[in-house]
This record gives structure tokens, C-alpha cells and sequence, in this order.
């Protein structure tokens, strides 16, 4: 399988199965509508209108030579069952909902404003320990584990986060393991003293913040009903002149902003090197959410995106932008391209009850509920749902050509939209494979 | 060549076991409703 495609005067064709990625020059991408279509001999005829009889077979015999050393057209043989389905029960990351409690009232929260659709709760350290016994006791020969401390608002809790990440650091020694602490935040909360803690010990924070004052502010509010972009982006700059890891600033997009390009503009503009502007996923019936007919506009946002971006690397304001991050040197081997995220089978989430749910989406639904930390033995009953629920095993995937970068998308996602796992959300397939395209021929613009 | 420049080897058919399994889970390690495995690294040090 390739996909080939045009991004301005770059013409990219991607070997799904190898990985392999070739920029290549008009009459190859030209010739590759035939090559598996007609007998080669034939191609010279095809396009004798076009192009000289000598440059058709100098190009058909490049195209030759990636298919004789498998780098165009192969096949997905390396791919095993053991790799699908056999990697283990082993748990090595968990998001620990440290607060079902928030200080903000964002309109779009996928978790009821903080609580989750239950009490407002607080996780307590008896209860947190037990998570990271729980991960630690579960995660195998796993040497390197994650715990991403989230909510609500983690920082309504920032003692326990504290004294959780001291009992992780001892916890670990023992078990001879390396835990990597993750946390996101609103940043209301984000004064210097937890600015200090967390520049010491969480190897990346995400910071929320959707962008230009007028688009976080209609949607990220107090309890108050007060906008929060002052506080929040002075806390951040403030926080990010001190931070030598990585972070993120993240926001969230809806049909209410889909010229989202100018939030990550604004965003980089006040000299944030890593930012990231997701498709808010939300019940379609929100006026705010994203419907089929705002396709278009927004896969043309990510082309003034990718303009954006590759301006910003000219003139010496280079940033991140997540989506627009792939590894052209290696990338994540086949066996994790198939497996994806990990939700409900490596990765869990749990709330501050001890419940344990496959990943933060779906805490609070409680038909998904997989355990509670004070079982006498965990059996996760979704286990094989969840790791059955691999490219191959979904219908729209096995055909697509962003499977071994997409990983299938977003089981939440999937769910919520379709009730379904094993049918992706389809808006999100189209947004996914526009980035990826972006992505990729960033690399390629970048490379010449 | 010519014609074409390889930007990205064909390193997906390197793999020949179940993996190491050390890499950072793709959804939370940085946003947290894209699981975008593209957009990570392999973490596993001997392979680089």
C-alpha cells in the first residue's frame, strides 16, 4: 500500500508497511498511477504526451529499485499476532486523578466541570500510594513507567502530589524501576512555590490555555464566570523562563474559533516554544462542537498552519507544535504503531475513589469501570475488548493509510461517538490524516 | 537518484519481535485526546 500526495511543489509517497517516506519528482508520482496498474512496458506509451520515452525509464527504473529493496509497495508480513494481541497484561502508565474538584468551569470539560459525574473529591495519600503500589505491582519487567497527575485540577491538591512523588521515588528504587511524573494544569493555582516543585520533578506539564484572550476566556472560566487568560498566561510565562524540561501549552479548538492557526500563532508569539491546539470532542448536539461541514474549513486551517509554522523556522521564531511532530530517523517500531495508546490494557486511569478505568475519558462511566485499588486481585474484564481493539481489527483501519501513524485513533473517541471501539471516529480520522500529511511534508520542505 | 529522495527508511519492518514496550504511552504523554503514535520517539536506547 502507498499513499501519495501533493503539499505545494512537494510530491511525497509514503510506504505504509515499511514507513518508508520518498519526495519524489513529478514523473514518478506521475508513473505510480500506473505502475501497479498497467504492465510497465505499457507506461512509456501512457505517457509519451507528457514526457520523454528516456526520462520515463531512468524514473521506472528508480521506482524498480525501491520495490526490489522493499521500500515502496511492500508488504505488512512483519506484523505477527503476538504483536497485535501478545504483549502481556502489563500496566506502565496510569493518569492519576489526583482532584475531582476544579477551580475553573470550562464549557467544553469532558469531565463534568471537575467531578466526573460524582462527589467532588479530593484523592487522599493513602489512596495514592496505593496507585503507585498498584502500577508498580503490575508493570512487569516495564523498567520505565508513567504517572501523569491530573483532574479537575491537580494543583487543588498539590500537597498530596508532593509527598506522592517522594513515596514514587523511594517506591521505585525498590521495585527497580524508572517513574516518569507527568502533570497538567489551568494554571490558576500556578504560583512559584508549586512552579519550583514541578521544574524539579514532572518531566513535562501541560499548561491549558486555548489562545487569544477573546477565544480562552468564552470558554475557560472561573467559578465566577470570569475569563482567565491574565492570570494564566502570566503564570505560564512566568513559569516557562524557569523551565529547563519539556511542556506544553495546550488548548482545545471548537466550531467556535475554527481559525484556531491564529491561537497557536498568539501562542508562539508570546514565546511559547511548544504548543499544541487540539478538535475539542464533545457531544455533537454543543453548539460549540465540531459538525461534518466545518471539515473543509478546518483542513484548510492546518495548510495556514503549516505555512505558519514553516515561516516561524525561517525567521528564527521556530516552535513545536505537537501534531506536526514525527520522527523521520526511527519513530516508534511497528509493535507500538499497532498497539496505539495503550488505553485499558498499559494504560489506566484512577480516580480519587481508587476506581480504575482504561484511560481519564472514561472515568465515571461506570460500565467501564475495570476494578478498585482495594481488590483483593485486579481482573481487568475489558482486557481483551480493549487489546483486541488494533488497526486490524477495525474495519476503516485495515484500508487506511495512516494506520501505522494513527494507531486507530482515540478509543473514547471512537465510543463516545459511535458506541463502538472498533469504529473510529470519523471526523477525527480526517483531521489525523491531514496532520499527518502536514507533518510529513514539513519534514520534506525542511530537508531540502 | 534523480527522481526520488528517501526523507524516512523503511525501519517498520525492523521489528522482529514484541517490542520493548519502554516508550512513553502516546496519548497522556503530552495531550490528552490525541493518540497520535506518530507523533513519539523510540525510547529504546540500542535502537537508535
Amino acid at each position: 500500500m502507498i499513499h501519495k500526495y501533493q503539499y505545494k511543489d512537494q510530491y511525497i509517497v509514503l510506504d505504509i508497511n515499511s514507513g518508508a517516506v520518498h519526495v519524489v519528482t513529478y514523473i514518478v508520482y506521475d508513473i505510480l498511477d500506473y505502475y501497479k496498474e498497467k504492465p510497465l512496458e505499457d507506461i512509456p506509451e501512457l505517457l509519451y504526451d507528457r514526457y520523454g520515452r528516456e526520462d520515463i525509464l531512468e524514473a521506472l527504473e528508480e521506482i524498480n529499485y525501491l520495490v526490489e529493496n522493499e521500500m515502496l509497495y511492500t508488504d505488512d508480513s512483519q506484523v505477527t499476532m503476538d504483536m497485535l494481541e501478545g504483549r502481556g497484561a502489563v500496566i506502565k502508565a496510569m493518569c492519576l486523578h489526583v482532584a475531582h474538584d476544579c477551580n475553573m468551569t470550562c464549557k467544553y470539560c469532558f469531565g463534568d466541570k471537575g467531578a466526573f459525574e460524582g462527589v467532588r473529591s479530593l484523592l487522599s495519600l493513602e489512596t495514592g500510594k496505593k496507585a503507585i503500589d498498584f502500577l508498580l505491582e503490575h508493570s512487569g519487567t516495564r523498567r520505565n513507567l508513567e504517572i501523569d497527575f491530573f483532574g479537575g485540577e491537580p494543583l487543588m491538591n498539590f500537597e498530596v502530589v508532593k509527598s506522592l512523588v517522594a513515596y514514587g521515588r523511594e517506591a521505585e528504587k525498590v521495585y527497580g524501576k524508572n517513574i516518569r511524573f507527568t502533570i497538567t494544569t489551568n494554571g490558576l493555582l500556578l504560583d512559584d512555590v508549586k512552579a519550583d516543585f514541578i521544574n524539579k520533578n514532572m518531566d513535562n506539564v501541560i499548561l491549558s490555555i486555548d489562545g487569544r484572550q477573546s477565544v480562552n476566556d468564552n470558554m475557560r472560566r472561573t467559578v465566577n464566570n470570569k475569563g482567565t487568560y491574565d492570570i494564566i498566561t502570566e503564570n505560564y510565562v512566568r513559569f516557562v523562563e524557569k523551565r529547563k524540561g519539556t511542556y506544553y501549552v495546550r488548548g482545545t479548538f471548537t466550531r467556535e474559533n475554527l481559525d484556531f492557526s491564529e491561537d497557536v500563532k498568539h501562542l508562539a508569539d508570546k514565546g511559547f516554544k511548544n504548543v499544541s491546539i487540539e478538535p475539542v470532542v464533545t457531544d455533537p448536539s454543543f453548539s460549540y462542537a465540531l459538525q461534518e461541514d466545518d471539515k473543509e474549513m478546518i483542513l484548510k486551517e492546518y495548510d495556514k498552519l503549516t505555512d505558519l509554522y514553516l515561516d516561524y523556522a525561517k525567521e528564527g521564531k521556530k516552535f513545536e507544535f505537537f501534531h506536526f511532530n514525527v520522527d523521520m530517523n526511527q519513530g516508534p517500531c511497528v509493535v507500538k504503531r499497532v498497539s496505539g495508546c495503550g488505553a485499558g490494557t498499559e494504560y489506566v486511569a484512577v480516580s480519587p475513589e481508587g476506581d480504575i478505568y482504561p484511560c481519564h475519558q472514561f472515568v465515571g462511566n461506570q460500565d467501564f469501570k475495570l476494578g478498585n485499588l482495594n481488590d483483593d486481585h485486579f481482573e481487568n474484564n475489558r482486557y481483551d475488548e480493549f487489546n483486541k481493539a488494533h488497526i486490524y481489527n477495525k474495519e476503516k483501519c485495515r484500508e487506511c493509510w495512516a494506520k501505522f501513524y494513527c494507531s486507530g485513533g482515540c478509543h473514547a473517541n471512537a465510543y463516545h461517538m459511535n458506541h463502538d471501539i472498533l469504529e473510529p471516529y470519523e471526523l477525527g480520522c480526517e483531521l489525523e490524516k491531514k496532520r499527518i500529511e502536514c507533518a510529513i511534508a514539513i519534514k520534506a520542505i525542511l530537508s531540502e | 537518484m534523480k527522481n526520488i529522495k528517501t526523507i524516512a527508511k523503511p525501519t517498520l519492518k525492523n521489528t522482529t519481535s514484541k517490542g520493548c514496550g519502554e516508550c512513553q504511552t502516546s496519548c497522556q504523554s503530552a495531550c490528552k485526546t490525541s493518540c497520535t503514535v506518530a507523533n513519539q520517539e523510540c525510547e529504546n536506547t540500542k535502537r537508535r
